[in-house]
């Protein structure tokens, strides 16, 4: 009987560990989690070289940066409430957390990809010879958006290709088979893939700068009631991004990304990084933004990611600093330059 | 007093106690999901029923607005012919290379120690390997089934094979009966009701196999709706799918064991 009791007990706390969802309060620890991409290797420096302790102590605050090796998944645990904070795309961002009811803030637009993210086919050189291929990718990934956005500037649409979805983990050895004949996907994966003397690059995001955007995510909750969170993660963004040009911070970033230096350097020139906080400012706030998430909205919407409620694409409000699209009383995504400002004014 | 130990239940009690834990597990799911949506009422981690039911309908229903097919039939039917294929196609190889190497000790001895080997190599470690020879179609998911199964089936049926009493194997011989003849009249009939509970055994291997190489590529299959939709954390469809394939696996293992009661009673020794 005593056992039975210790089971439904037991059984009864984990439910309940399940159901608490966190509870938006003045705390002094918080978590937030990366994962390997080029635009978010620097916090694994910050975090190495102590750049985000001294921070977060200055706010007198504990800030744990922990690594997940499987993107998603480090979304799906931000959005579970595991973390406080964690980087993903914006159209992640909108899809996961932001369609999933947990209000979150972009509260630092790190960069762009242009050029990270590209098509690539076998045996011919122009991107209308795409169509009626199967084309392997991380299905309703920003790789998909890519793909649809270039099939629409040659009048091709989805339809016309077969989307084969593709582990991004297996994508590599998967051009290597001859079935294989067009894929997209991002870097480094892209990088390794282009490497093949049978590989063409037709299409990358240097063709729509801008919209596939790379974030750090805040619970919008929490960084109200804790704002010491927003401004000591920024301020030790922005200190990182000092760094740049450093061979330490190179070197490190080669070493973490599994690359050498020049790996590394092209994965950055197709990265447009915003190492000074007023060009992010500038960026957030243009009206450009706001076009960019009606795009995405647009393109998630008729992909069913914004969950099966959602009446049309603007179910969802993302709030800019140019204005918010879509539904103004469910805004669940926000741009807010509030703390960016701050650091381009040296106010941190 | 009787002692605990002897003390048994009775029909009503058994099955009341057999449900009591799905109850129990019932109930604590919908405190803890109520819990979440009462603090986030569009949070996808713990669904309410009704939103289950929904996708359900929406599944399984309703034309799908991209491909006009009905998702849950279409992935059903991808999903079971690939295991039927890979499970099919491996049984007929334990059957084949059980009974040679369990009857035969020139086969055994030629053939026992690469399947042993072949057995110990984990399918999951060579997926990189079976790509590049196999491509990434269908092809690849059945070989996937195949190479992850057959190795286990030849080795339990050359086993059960061997355990064939000698007496009945002398019995033959002295009534004049030919190797051929001893295979297809002794072995073979003794060997079939025991394929069947390998295999049984062998489905939730299948299962496993099938569902990673639906996650690895594929453009239908239950599998691959688990991994796509895992990308928005849609468990109101995840939950489903999966309470969906452990019925089908429930099913396919009742099937075949009253298939093999019907067709071998004396194996389950009833009369």
């Amino acid at each position: 009987m005593t056992r039975l009791l210790t089971t439904v007990c037991t059984t009864a706390l984990l439910a309940l560990t399940l159901a608490t969802p966190v509870q938006a309060q003045a705390r002094d620890s918080f978590k937030v989690c990366w994962s390997i991409y080029v635009g978010w290797l620097p916090w694994d420096y910050g975090a190495a070289e102590g750049i985000v302790d001294k921070w977060a102590d200055k706010y007198d605050i504990d800030i744990e940066v922990v690594q997940i090796n499987d993107y998603i998944e480090s979304i799906n645990q931000y959005t579970a409430g595991q973390f406080d904070g964690c980087t993903m795309t914006n159209m992640d961002a909108l899809t996961i957390p932001a369609a999933g009811g947990v209000d979150s803030t972009a509260l630092i637009v790190g960069d762009f990809s242009n050029g990270n993210d590209g098509i690539v086919l076998k045996d011919a050189d122009k991107l209308e010879a795409i169509k009626g291929r199967r084309v392997n990718l991380v299905e309703l990934s920003v790789s998909h958006y890519l793909l649809a956005r270039a099939l629409d500037s040659v009048g091709l649409s989805e339809r016309d290709i077969t989307v084969v979805n593709t582990a991004d983990a297996d994508l590599v050895s998967a051009f290597n088979t001859p079935d294989v004949t067009a894929l997209a996907t991002w870097n480094p994966l892209l990088g390794t893939i282009k490497e093949s003397p049978e590989a063409n690059l037709v299409f990358d995001s240097s063709k729509i700068p801008g919209e596939i955007i790379d974030l750090m995510v805040v619970n919008t909750d929490t960084l109200k009631a804790n704002p010491a969170l927003g401004k000591a993660l920024t301020g030790a963004w922005y200190e990182i991004m000092g760094h740049l040009n450093d061979s330490g911070f190179r070197q490190h970033l080669a070493n973490v990304a599994a690359t050498d230096l020049d790996g590394l350097r092209m994965q950055l020139d197709a990265t447009r990084l915003f190492d000074k906080a007023e060009d992010a400012v500038t960026f957030t706030n243009s009206p450009a933004l706001k076009d960019t998430m009606q795009k995405v909205a647009e393109f998630s919407f008729d992909h069913g990611l914004l969950g099966e409620g959602a009446p049309d694409a603007g179910f969802v409000g993302v709030e800019t600093p140019a204005g918010v699209y879509g539904n103004n009383g469910n805004v669940k995504l926000r741009f807010d330059p509030t703390y960016m400002t701050m650091a381009a004014e040296g106010e941190l | 007093m009787k002692k605990l130990i002897n003390r048994q239940p009775g029909r009503v009690a058994t099955w009341a106690l057999g449900l009591l834990p799905f109850a129990l597990l019932l109930v604590v799911y919908l405190l803890a999901s109520d819990a979440r949506l009462e603090a986030n009422p569009n949070d996808k981690l713990l669904p309410a029923f009704s939103a289950m039911g929904d996708a359900i309908q929406r599944m399984a229903f309703e034309p799908s607005k991209r491909s006009g097919e009905y998702l849950l039939w279409a992935d059903t039917l991808a999903s079971l012919t690939r295991l039927a294929i890979g499970v099919g196609i491996s049984a007929l190889m334990g059957l084949v290379f059980g009974i040679v190497t369990g009857t035969l000790p020139y086969a055994r001895a030629g053939l026992s120690p690469l399947i042993t080997g072949l057995s110990l190599v984990p399918p999951m470690a060579i997926l990189p390997i079976l790509f590049i020879l196999f491509g990434l179609g269908e092809l690849a998911k059945v070989m996937l089934i195949i190479i992850g199964i057959t190795p286990f089936l030849i080795r339990d049926l050359q086993q059960r094979a061997q355990e064939i009493p000698a007496e009945q194997v002398i019995k033959m011989q002295t009534l004049g009966a030919n190797t051929w003849q001893i295979i297809l009249r002794l072995v073979w009939p003794q060997i079939m009701p025991r394929l069947i509970s390998a295999v049984r055994l062998s489905l939730g291997s299948a299962w496993l196999f099938l569902i990673a190489a639906e996650a690895i590529a594929a453009t239908e299959g239950l599998g691959y709706r688990i991994f796509l939709v895992r990308r928005y954390l849609s468990m109101d469809v995840i939950l489903p799918y999966v309470l969906w394939i452990t019925l089908l696996a429930f099913a396919i293992d009742f099937l075949l064991a009253r298939y093999s009661r019907w067709r071998y009673p004396w194996f389950h020794g009833s009369h």
